[in-house]
């Protein structure tokens, strides 16, 4: 078949590019490829799924009404094994191809093992598809004891679900000495880590895995370095992803540890758009080419990604001077996130884990009796990142003052004092351009 | 898709901070009084005496929705409501990352995410809003005010393609009504048949067509005589920067200076664009224009323009305002303040009009351009009263956007060198120090003002002067130390 515009992938972004294409390109047609063969979710809610929060069928991100208001032929269980980007068309694991004009890859990305002896050996899950929920949480039936690999969010998150169902639970760190070590500073850490310990959790952070020997069923033997071994009825690997980019066959853009895309998430092949978590875009500190594999990032980048394939981007270009408008081109991305645990709840935006080194002011206050933690990053007169932990303060507004890059000369000390208030007072200030004097 | 939704409408200048708004949405949401069950939240700021309720907006391209893994936020086509879903919920909370305005929160006490629903159609804290700074209201009803007032001008637009100034001339008439005497001295609004075209007047009001040189002198006298007839009229002068500036300042500065009762606005586009785009006085530092042109000697115009508005507000002007039409609703407010102010005294509006053709940019960008200019305060919008012998900022004039970002949307500044813009950023600086330290302390610092009058005293102490010695009409006698006191 023949399609006008091809997106690969069926979460936040490529729903995202799907949507924005239809408001330019109503009449194109356009199809959408999924790997599986079930209605669009977000890999974000997976825990949940697991902790048994939320009921698999609801969380469905769009129903099949909507492909057909849409007029999106949509292809669900079918994988894309390869793609030649100069005869412009893609071949499915059913050996059908579809020819394109133009193709968003929106594939996201797939765990990856740890270089652990055994481990492939053994039966183990990983948590990146509804099948993998749905199988863990049959595991988990079974099961009395569980093993987790990994301190990042889907090994804590797997954690809590875990043990909320009455499993022994012991997570057991990959490279780094620590948990959620990508948004997360020390002190904030090791908050959040007593918060497990004291649930139950096993989490010792100064141990690694050595070897796994495989055991009846789903039953393994877990061998640390320091020479302890646990036996465990399921083990789960959370220890990172990768991008899914394996399927160019012909012409490839350039990759890196994702697709190096542009500021209109354009690919260095021409008619080739990626956006989501497989992408490498700009991030908005370093102005490097870096992944930045988040949720809010997916839908801005697909949002981006879906104007620029319909032309959109041209028209604005067009009008001299116009220059690169914010919206429309991807202006860099911010690392953030919001993680709970056990009733308590953090997020950590932007240059969460800087130190004090002179070129940034830190100013932490925390109460460790309380699980209180509240960081923010200050480099001159600009916000830069925070972290907190059950304070009041909103996510987005100051993720908005970061990267709006607000000017907060003279406010500093207010903002440090009262920043619940007067975060929301600077953001309801911008929106109006109301004048203080 | 495109429809009116209703929505709840923050007037902050008449919040008093009572809270009542929280403490009704808690009651209807959570039968609590605690008001972390509040979705409205209130932002107080006893230093600058600020109030003003915090509430979701209703955003038409919500991120939080947007954001959510779980669709369990959903904007409702029919009604606008962005709606929390509590079955689908994960509490992740990845939506409060997306809002910038807190307007979906975590509410530990429920330990869900709470946001403003509109009580489905009958919003409690609206009804518990005593002094009226919360309004339910559809968002087209926004300009409600102005629109039975009756529009003044022929229809049409003889105007080129674009153009402010046929949106700014219905708006002044629309607002100071049918009792008005219309003075146009030729620029580009009698060019667009406000005096009329063959004995035909483009207007409904008297509208008369004076020269450059006496408009305001004109008006001084059409408003004296009306007012020993007992009857209120308002004169109303729409001149060009060139009308008010250059040709046209002498009976301007004369009238002002007298105080006579105007209402004399400005449109000022930077030049003489209706005779082909010769500069003016007004025009900016490094602007083409048909007489600075740009070449190997000359790269536009080469000396600052002058700063209008602060020359009327040294002329101890009833009002004195800048405004744009990008900021339709703060328009409106000039204009009624400089209307009113013109029963009194003098007033005077200064309007920043951009002109597509003399500009050189498209047609359907004029009112961003004006966004721009105010955005990044090449064109700051501020108000003087004399009553009040205030000057404030309407909008605000912290963390502009680079000059760059309006120049660059400018056929008429393409050629700029870096200098020339850093000479722009310069003067744009300048004004603004200016403008500030007025904002600050008003005309009069009251510091400044005690220690010059102590300093007056000091020197001129009327009582200890000896004027025996002196011979009225010529110099004093002598020059001895004679002029002291206790000479008696």
């Amino acid at each position: 078949m023949e399609t006008k515009y091809l997106i690969i992938g069926s979460s936040h972004a490529g729903l995202s590019a799907t949507d924005e294409i239809r408001i330019n390109d109503p009449d194109g047609s356009l199809t959408m490829v999924s790997m599986e063969d079930c209605l669009p979710y977000s890999p974000t809610v997976l825990p949940y799924i697991v902790s048994g929060k939320v009921d698999a069928g609801i969380i469905r991100l769009r129903d099949d009404q909507y492909f057909k208001d849409q007029n999106i032929t949509f292809l669900k269980g079918k994988k894309v094994v390869k793609i030649d980007t100069q005869a412009s068309k893609v071949t499915l694991d059913d050996n059908s191809e579809i020819g394109y004009e133009k193709v968003l890859i929106a594939t996201g990305s797939e765990p990856t093992l740890p270089p652990i002896p055994g481990l492939k050996e053994s039966k183990y899950h990983v948590l990146r598809t509804m099948q993998d929920a749905q199988e863990i949480n049959k595991s988990a039936e079974q099961a009395k004891t569980a093993v987790i690999l990994g301190t990042g969010l889907v090994g804590m998150h797997a954690a809590e679900g875990l043990a909320e169902k009455g499993l022994k639970v012991e997570v057991i760190r990959g490279r780094r000495p620590a948990v959620l070590p990508n948004y997360f500073d020390k002190a904030s850490m090791q908050m959040i880590h007593k918060v497990f310990l004291d649930h139950g959790i096993g989490c010792n952070l100064d141990n690694q895995v050595a070897s796994i020997e495989p055991g009846e069923g789903e039953k393994a033997k877990v061998i640390l370095k320091n020479g302890d071994a646990i036996d465990t009825d399921m083990l789960v690997v959370g220890t990172g992803v990768r991008s899914r980019m394996d399927f160019f066959a012909n012409g490839a853009p350039q990759m890196e540890e994702g697709i190096l895309v542009d500021e209109t998430m354009q690919t260095s092949v021409g008619n080739v758009w990626a956006a989501g978590d497989v992408a490498q875009a700009v991030d908005f500190f370093s102005e490097k080419k870096e992944l930045n594999a988040i949720l809010p990032d997916a839908f801005e980048q697909g949002k981006i990604a879906g104007m620029s394939m319909s032309g959109n981007l041209k028209a604005i270009e067009a009008v001299p001077g116009l220059g690169k408008q914010e919206g429309f081109f991807y202006n860099g991305g911010v690392s953030m996130n919001t993680f709970n645990f056990y009733g308590n709840r953090s997020f950590a935006v932007g240059l969460s884990l800087v130190e004090d080194d002179g070129e940034y002011a830190i100013h932490v206050k925390f109460d460790t009796d309380r699980c209180f933690y509240q960081k923010f990053v200050f480099k001159g007169d600009y916000l830069v990142g925070a972290i907190g932990i059950n304070t009041s303060l909103d996510p987005g507004v100051i993720m908005n003052i970061i990267r709006r890059k607000i000017n907060l000369k003279g406010k500093v000390d207010d903002f440090i004092d009262d920043p619940q208030n007067v975060s929301r007072r600077i953001m309801w200030d911008s929106w109006r351009g109301v004048a203080k004097v | 898709m495109t429809q009116a939704y209703y929505t709840l409408a923050v007037h902050p200048e008449k919040c008093n901070g009572c809270g009542e708004c929280e403490i009704a949405c808690a009651k209807i949401k959570a039968d609590s009084t605690d008001v972390a069950h509040s979705r409205i939240k209130m932002l107080r700021n006893m230093k600058d005496n600020f109030f003003g309720p915090v509430v979701c907006m209703q955003c038409g391209e919500p991120s939080c929705v947007k954001s959510c893994p779980a669709n369990a936020l959903t904007k409702d086509p029919e009604t606008g409501v962005v709606r929390w879903h509590e079955d689908r919920c994960v509490t992740c909370t990845i939506c409060t990352l997306g809002c910038p305005y807190s307007g979906i929160y975590y509410n530990p006490v429920s330990s869900s995410v709470i946001k403003c629903d509109h009580c489905g159609g009958d919003p409690a804290c609206v009804k518990v809003c005593k002094p009226g700074a919360l309004e339910y209201m559809k968002n087209s009803d926004l300009y409600k005010d102005q629109a039975p007032l009756e529009d003044l001008f022929a229809p049409g637009l003889a105007g080129c393609m674009g153009c402010n100034t046929e949106l700014m001339i219905r708006h002044v008439l629309r607002h100071v009504g049918p009792d008005t005497v219309l003075a146009a001295p030729p620029g580009c609004v009698p060019g667009q048949c406000v005096v009329g075209m063959n004995g035909e007047c483009g207007c409904k009001v008297p509208s008369f067509h004076p020269l450059l040189t006496n408009t305001a002198s004109m008006l001084a006298g059409i408003r004296r005589f009306y007012k020993r007839k007992g009857r209120d009229v308002t004169c109303l002068a729409l001149a060009g920067d060139g009308g008010a500036a250059d040709v046209g300042f002498q009976s301007l500065s004369g009238a002002a200076e007298r105080g006579e009762e105007i209402l004399f606005v400005v449109i000022d586009n930077e030049g003489y664009m209706n005779t082909g785009m010769q500069r003016s006085s007004t025009t900016p530092l490094g602007s083409w224009t048909s007489t600075t042109p740009v070449g190997p000697a000359l790269h536009g115009k080469p000396r600052e323009a002058k700063y209008m508005p602060l020359i009327m507000l040294m002329h101890s002007c009833e009002y004195v305002a800048t405004a744009s039409m990008a900021y339709p609703l703060d328009f409106h407010e000039k204009i009624e303040k400089a209307y009113q102010a013109s029963k009194r005294g003098f007033a005077y509006v200064h309007v920043f009009s951009p002109c597509t053709t003399g500009w050189r940019f498209p047609g359907d960008m004029n009112i961003a351009v004006q966004r721009k200019a105010v955005e990044t305060n090449y064109f700051p919008l501020w108000e003087y009263e004399r009553s009040k012998d205030k000057l404030v900022f309407t909008y605000s004039i912290d963390d502009p956007k680079p000059l760059e970002n309006y120049l660059s949307v400018i056929g008429k500044f393409r050629h700029l060198s870096k200098e020339q813009i850093g000479q722009l950023k310069e003067q744009a600086i300048k004004r603004m120090t200016v403008l500030q330290r007025i904002a600050e302390v008003g005309l009069s610092d009251e510091e400044v003002k005690l220690k010059l009058k102590a300093a007056c005293e000091g020197e001129f102490k009327v009582a200890d002067v000896d004027v025996s010695g002196v011979e009225w009409g010529g110099m004093p006698k002598s020059h001895s130390k004679s002029v002291k006191s206790g000479s008696n």
